[in-house]
């Protein structure tokens, strides 16, 4: 029955799709309703010939669902390197601008590019390593199966719809121009959808757990995602110009969207890229290293804290602009007093290993998690600082911002996320162990070095430039003109480039290793686990 | 403009106050007496139930 019903929806949707690139106006609307088209088509294909089969009626509640998870570390580890390559084309890029080739002029030059690199790397790798761990860990952590049967599989394609349809979007011009929240209404739309189906899995699962109390990771990916959700929603609030085009115009405008934009921006860097991660951190460190977190009262007041400051932090992107003077403070005071709860997270995971030092010498994954964990450290140090005002009048719009990010980035949600895969796959696939620790260890070498080639380069290349612009004579004229910033930073953009070759050679190494893994590793001794318990 | 003055008074007054005394109060519960032993439990929640989910029936937490 409930066949006949998909049958119906997806035939509705394929027709509207086609419908709607019959009457597109623009190349980008045109391609991404053929795309819908297609998936909507080829479901409807597959649905039709499983329709009327007999369904054995099998009990899962004993299991736990773990293929939605295993398609999820799949998909974190590809579109990381389809993340990472397009990064380092582009560092490439500004380094040597003939890379914007003639030929693909208004495609593949860098403007075309970069949102797609940080939509690649924060919503495709980062997301789907949200995602897939969030799965995993809220099964383990609560005792029970995740909620809602096949839909954790519609999160999980319905993400991927989303990742396309953003990336093919941004090649062909469709952008809202909101820096990380590129995408155009309809994408926005269907995030908002898939969005609420992960929170409802998620919920769900919480509220069946067998465990009375809630682990404290699952309090982090919860707050991720209900915030998430509401950033997204205010922060795209936007009308169509047409619903057969891409185009849309904003609700507000002026200061109001801008403030509303770094309050989405910078919350997307709390909530998504730090209390998502923190949630693998509270889980993933501690089974590594076999030990209890070190303070689970820490933990707490970590938790607490971090919300309750993150929030306020946005204003800091708009220092010396329209907004006015006692919002940019408020949020320059609450960026600075957000080192307090970061640094209380960092101590309570490095703390972990306490008694358990020596794991940093055999044990490589632990060692990417801790290193995961000191770069956290050292970019939310970094941040604060970079937030006061006088700080930011030197450091605002040059290559220091970059290389902070990069930090953060590369050093924290990476490491992170490859300490996670490295530990999700030998389980997930059933595997004694990984293919080889020596290849791990490539990987945390080449990452390590890597980051610090950006990030020192980023630093030289950001101060230089900040010093350059200020720089006035005697008769108080500037004496730089923007073109000789822009040819002082050659060799920084060349070192950049060459640590962004570093790390993306690590991130297929991994991908090398966790494919031999699943191939070549042995498979763990069958253990009978449909046995019921005394 | 009527709405503007008045969620701006609002928020630096009810509504700092709230959060503020929310915040103090939770730092405050959490190191209440005897919450190092409650906390123990939570704390090894991760290494509980790696493979499989609780059975039905059985009790949970407690069990090894």
């Amino acid at each position: 029955m409930t066949n006949y019903l998909k049958l119906i929806v997806l035939g509705v949707i394929t027709l509207l799709a086609l419908i709607a690139a019959n009457y597109a106006r623009d190349l980008a609307y045109l391609v991404n309703a053929l795309t819908v088209a297609l998936a909507a088509a080829g479901l409807f294909i597959w649905t039709l010939r499983k329709t009327g089969e007999p369904v054995p009626a099998v009990d899962l509640s004993g299991q736990y669902m773990d293929g939605v998870v295993r398609a999820g570390v799949v998909a974190t580890a590809l579109w990381g390197v389809v993340g990472f390559l397009v990064g380092t084309f582009i560092a490439f890029q500004l380094a040597f601008p003939t890379l914007n080739f003639e030929w693909a002029q208004g495609y593949l030059n860098f403007g075309r590019l970069r949102p797609l690199h940080t939509s690649a790397v924060i919503f495709a790798f980062g997301g789907n390593a949200l995602i897939a761990t969030s799965f995993y860990v809220v099964q383990r952590t609560s005792a029970a199966r995740l909620w809602g049967g096949n839909l954790a599989w519609f999160v999980f394609w319905g993400y991927q719809m989303v990742i396309v349809l953003a990336a093919t979007g941004y090649l062909l011009g469709a952008t809202q121009s909101k820096e990380y929240a590129e995408p155009e209404w309809y994408v926005d739309w269907w995030l908002t959808i898939v969005w609420v189906a992960y929170l409802a899995v998620f919920l769900g699962t919480i509220v069946r757990r067998k465990e009375r109390h809630i682990y404290v990771a699952n309090w982090f990916y919860l707050s991720f995602i209900l915030t998430i959700a509401m950033l997204h929603i205010v922060n795209n609030l936007s009308i169509p110009v047409s619903i057969f085009g891409s185009k849309s115009v904003q609700v507000f405008s002026g200061v109001q969207d801008a403030m509303t934009q770094w309050w989405y921006g910078h919350n997307a860097v709390g909530f998504f890229l730090t209390a998502g991660f923190l949630g693998m951190m509270y889980y993933f460190v501690p089974k590594q290293a076999e030990r209890p977190i070190y303070s689970y009262k820490l933990s707490i007041v970590h938790f607490w804290a971090l919300i309750f400051i993150y929030i306020w932090a946005g204003p800091h992107h708009l220092h010396y602009t329209a907004l006015p003077d006692w919002a940019s403070t408020l949020g320059m005071v609450f960026s600075i007093v957000l080192w307090m709860p970061s640094w209380g997270g960092m101590i309570n995971g490095l703390m972990t290993l306490s008694g358990a030092w020596d794991k940093l010498r055999t044990d490589p994954i632990i060692r990417m998690m801790v290193i995961s964990v000191g770069f956290y450290g050292m970019s939310t140090f970094e941040g604060p600082m970079m937030s006061i005002r006088a700080v930011n009048s030197l450091s605002h719009y040059t290559d220091w911002t970059i290389g902070h990010v990069h930090s953060g980035a590369l050093g924290w949600n990476g490491m992170i996320t490859f300490g996670a895969l490295y530990f999700l796959v030998p389980r997930l696939w059933n595997r004694e162990r990984l293919y080889s620790l020596s290849l791990v260890s490539w990987h945390f070498w080449l990452a390590t070095i890597g980051i610090i080639l950006y990030a020192a380069s980023m630093w030289v290349t950001g101060i230089m430039e900040g010093l350059m612009w200020r720089e006035v004579d005697a008769n108080g004229f500037l004496v730089n003109a923007f073109a000789d910033t822009v040819a002082a930073k050659f060799p920084m953009y060349v070192v950049r480039g060459l640590g962004g070759v570093l790390f993306i050679t690590g991130a297929i190494i991994m991908c090398y290793n966790l494919f031999m893994t699943v191939k070549r590793s042995p498979a763990v001794e069958a253990t009978n686990s449909v046995v019921p318990a005394e | 403009m009527e709405t503007y003055t008045f969620l701006r008074a609002f928020a630096d007054s009810w509504m700092l106050l709230f959060l503020f005394t929310f915040f103090v109060g939770m730092v405050i519960w959490v190191f209440r007496p005897g919450s190092t032993k409650t906390y123990e439990d939570p704390s090894g929640i991760p290494f509980r139930h790696e493979d499989k989910p609780a059975q039905r029936g059985v009790a949970d937490a407690k069990e090894a």
